[in-house]
């Protein structure tokens, strides 16, 4: 069941560096998406194109057309904000907004219009919670937020974008600064989120993608080379390049 | 043959050269410090409360200078109504909206020509287009409006770069999480950047108390019995009013040009030592 | 709720952007007026009696050119002084003082830009002038050194500022490079820092010049007000007068629309047209040395 189709989707940058070539997959629902391989393969412009963060900056030209539940999303008379809080991120260094971690979770909820501080609360205890990182902060929750450690950072933003009740979260290399117990705290959570969301992740590493994916995509400078389930894709490759980078023979 | 003298003396010369270049500073600062001290011996023992709050008699040698502080304190006021919306919506356009082009660079070179007009020109052009143009007369109203474009570089080049300090990771993550620009802007953007926005405010606002050349044609007079009334009357000034008793007064007592000289000073410190202040301040409070 | 946020938001995403394009509106209106009551000077003075060498507006003689070299020799004279001292403490600021004293000396400076001018023409008349006039032996203490000297301590702040802000701007890694093939810091400082901040030092020089030239109170103050033509290297000791300080003292006295009203607006537009010139070569300076320094390091 997909949740997501992709269909020949190809992107330029003003700076004339392509960035994504006639990418055609599907993102199939309450499961774990890896997008793997090599750095500038267009894992983070494909991700961008996904909640249109690529809105903000200088696109060339694009083609192709992203369907969500049936809607293309690139499609100019979208609605982007509903897009964001239906499609949330997480990205690379943990970026907490220079508030409260309560504030940092209520933040999209009072934009989106919440005002009710027993749904806020709520809202609050809830994401932190599925974002495993409630029982650390549930006493400091109007501690500044940059008072935390790094991985505590990351999963209070992932609890920011879990308490807009997305469905679809995208992942852009979320644990690459952490520690190993907070990469493991993260996958775990994530782990439990695909019950109920849809999960794209860019791991920054092999093992991750192998540790954590039930489907795989491995995407070589803007092309998808190979797309399988995870557990044969890393064992069984069916292309030769898709082989060569899992060996290490380049990357 | 020098370079080779130099070359090999260079702990020696670099000893020399720190000292030299060590005594240039302090006889840079000395001199702030001197102007100050001097100022404040000089001029303390004419300030009373009397002097503060009391008008000038006797063609100003007795009396207060209590009309030239409400004056400037006015002539300050009106600046900051006209030259802070304007100097900070610029600033907000030049660092979150404006693209790298054509127009946008033409936009920087005006405030910079702005910035370098010389004071007694701004003077000259708010005579003929706020005074008699607009026929708003020899006023409040005409000064203020002068001192603001004058203020208006100061106010947006320390304001832009306040905004621009605020790490461009917020923005992104707002905008990811189903913000507006504006809405991003507003809540992180300008939130952030407050303090150095009203750190520039108040350096602006400061050299505006202080000029002279400015408001000589367009609002300043040298003796009014009463208060000013409304924006389109004159008024009195600090600046104006020292360089007055300073030049034109003959049999000036010299007491009361240092007491003015020094309620002008304290005057403008006071709004540097609050800038100052509320600077470093947030800068150790700042959340990233 | 959306529909009316948006609404909201282009009014006011609109009313930033003409405040963006306002400063244009302004540079243009104020060129506008200063032609607009200066232009008719060229109708009603010959342009040889304009490049006469009298300044003497009672009898009609309008000869800029004393004024034009008062400015010049006040403003070189300041020149002369803020330059060295504002770069020498800005390289002291940025490279040789310890943090204590950068955090002391960085506010401090600041405070002497913002000292209002005519507080600094004040101690000139009762303090600098009186001494100059007993310590150089001469006949007055009102002279164009005087105002070069106190000139100059105005246009250092920004000198220093700009400066200093140019040099903290030059990589650590210049330094640490210069350091590692042996050179001491003094050299490193003459050789590298100040070079690599050659553009942003440039523009601190070219900004306290413009202040130098467009400072009007104290040089009305201190510089004795003759309009002499000054190019004598003794000149820079006897009174002279400044472009600026003409319009300031004489616009007060000057009947709207006569001949002497037209050209002390004549004389504030030259004004303007010189700090715009500064101004335009500054910036291109600075944009042809950016744009090289992209192309190296790309």
């Amino acid at each position: 069941m997909n949740k997501i189709l992709i269909e020949n989707l190809s992107l330029q940058y003003a700076d004339g560096f392509e960035s994504l070539r006639g990418v055609s997959m599907g993102i199939r629902k309450n499961a774990v998406t890896v997008l793997f391989g090599p750095a500038g393969g267009g894992k983070s412009t494909l991700l961008r194109c996904l909640n249109r963060l690529n809105d903000l900056t200088e696109v060339k030209s694009y083609s192709g057309r992203i369907m969500i539940d049936g809607e293309n999303i690139l499609d100019p008379k979208t609605d982007v904000i509903a897009l964001r809080r239906k499609v949330g991120m997480v990205f690379a260094r943990p970026v907490p907004l220079p508030m409260s971690i309560r504030e940092n979770i209520t933040y999209a909820l009072e934009l989106a219009g919440e005002k009710r501080k027993s749904k806020l609360d709520e809202s609050v205890e809830r994401s932190l919670k599925l974002a495993a990182v409630w029982d650390e902060v549930k006493d400091r929750l109007n501690d500044p937020a940059i008072a935390l450690s790094g991985g505590q950072q990351q999963r209070v933003c992932l609890a920011r974008v879990i308490a807009l009740q997305p469905e679809v979260i995208l992942l852009d290399e979320p644990t690459s600064g952490l520690d190993p117990i907070s990469t493991g705290k993260v996958e775990a959570a994530l782990f439990e989120l695909k019950k109920e969301y849809t999960i794209i992740l860019a791991p920054h590493s092999i093992q991750q993608a192998a540790r954590a994916a039930d489907y795989a995509a491995f995407f070589l400078t803007g092309e998808l080379i190979e797309y399988g389930e995870g557990k044969t894709i890393f064992t069984a490759p069916k292309e030769k390049k898709t082989e060569d980078y899992i060996m290490g023979r380049f990357g | 043959m020098t370079t080779k003298f130099l070359a090999r003396h260079r702990h020696a010369v670099q000893r020399i050269g720190f000292i030299a270049i060590t005594l240039m500073a302090i006889a840079t600062v000395l001199p702030i410090i001197g102007t100050i001290l001097f100022i404040l011996y000089k001029g303390g023992a004419a300030v009373s409360w009397e002097f503060l709050s009391g008008f000038p008699h006797d063609g100003m040698r007795a009396g207060g200078v209590f009309p030239a502080i409400i004056g400037t304190l006015y002539l300050t006021l009106g600046t900051a109504v006209f030259s802070v919306p304007l100097g900070v919506a610029a600033a907000i356009y030049l660092s979150e909206y404006a693209k790298d082009n054509q127009w946008t660079r033409l936009i920087r070179l005006a405030i910079i020509n702005l910035a370098g007009i010389p004071s007694v020109v701004y003077g000259l052009f708010g005579l003929g287009l706020f005074v008699l143009f607009l026929k708003f007369g020899t006023s409040i109203l005409a000064a203020s409006l002068t001192l603001s474009i004058m203020t208006l570089p100061v106010i947006i080049s320390t304001s832009e770069e306040a905004l621009r300090a605020v790490p461009q990771s917020f923005r992104t993550v707002s905008v990811s999480l189903g913000a507006t620009r504006w809405q991003t802007i507003r809540r992180i953007v300008v939130k952030e950047a407050l303090p150095g926005i009203i750190t520039g405010i108040i350096l602006g606002l400061e050299r505006a108390a202080g000029e002279t050349a400015p408001i000589l044609f367009t609002g300043a007079a040298f003796f009014l019995p009463r208060l000013p009334h409304s924006p389109f009357d004159a008024t009195m000034a600090l600046p104006y009013h020292l360089f007055v008793i300073s030049t034109q007064v003959p049999e000036m007592p010299i007491q009361i040009q240092y007491g003015t000289a020094l309620v002008l000073l304290v005057f403008v410190l006071t709004l540097n030592l609050s800038a100052t202040v509320i600077r470093s301040r947030t800068r150790a409070k700042r959340q990233w | 709720m959306e529909k009316s946020l948006n609404w909201q938001e282009f009014i006011i995403t609109r009313a930033i952007k003409a405040s963006g394009y306002s400063a244009i509106v302004f540079v243009g209106l104020i060129f506008f007026f200063l032609l607009r009551e200066g232009l008719p000077t060229l109708g009603e003075v010959e342009i040889s009696s304009l490049l006469s060498v009298r300044w003497y507006p009672i009898e009609n003689y309008f000869g800029v050119l004393p004024l034009i070299t008062g400015s010049l020799i006040v403003t070189i004279g300041a020149a002369l002084i803020a330059v060295p001292f504002g770069i020498g403490t800005a390289v002291f600021i940025s490279e040789i003082a310890p943090r204590w004293a950068r955090e002391i000396l960085k506010p401090l400076v600041e405070l002497l830009g913002g000292l209002p001018s005519v507080v600094l023409g004040f101690l000139g008349i009762l303090v600098v002038s009186p001494y100059l006039r007993v310590f150089l032996d001469l006949p007055t203490g009102l002279t164009a050194f005087t105002g070069s000297l106190l000139l100059g301590g105005i246009a250092v702040p920004t000198v220093v500022s700009v400066a200093e802000d140019a040099l903290d701007a030059v990589p650590r890694a210049y330094r640490e490079g210069a350091w590692a093939l042996g050179a001491t810091r003094w050299q490193t400082i003459w050789r590298v820092t100040l070079p690599a901040a050659r553009s942003g030092v440039l523009t601190a020089v070219m900004l306290g010049v413009g202040r130098a030239i467009g400072e009007t109170m104290t040089v009305m103050m201190v510089t004795g007000n003759a309009p002499v033509l000054a190019i004598k290297l003794g000149s820079l000791f006897s009174p002279v007068r400044t472009m600026t300080a003409t319009i300031a003292a004489e616009m007060g006295e000057v009947a709207n629309g006569s001949t002497h009203y037209h050209v002390l607006f004549f004389i504030g537009m030259v004004l303007f047209l010189i700090s715009l010139i500064v101004n335009i070569i500054a910036s291109s300076v600075v944009f042809r040395a950016k744009k090289r320094a992209e192309r190296i390091l790309s």
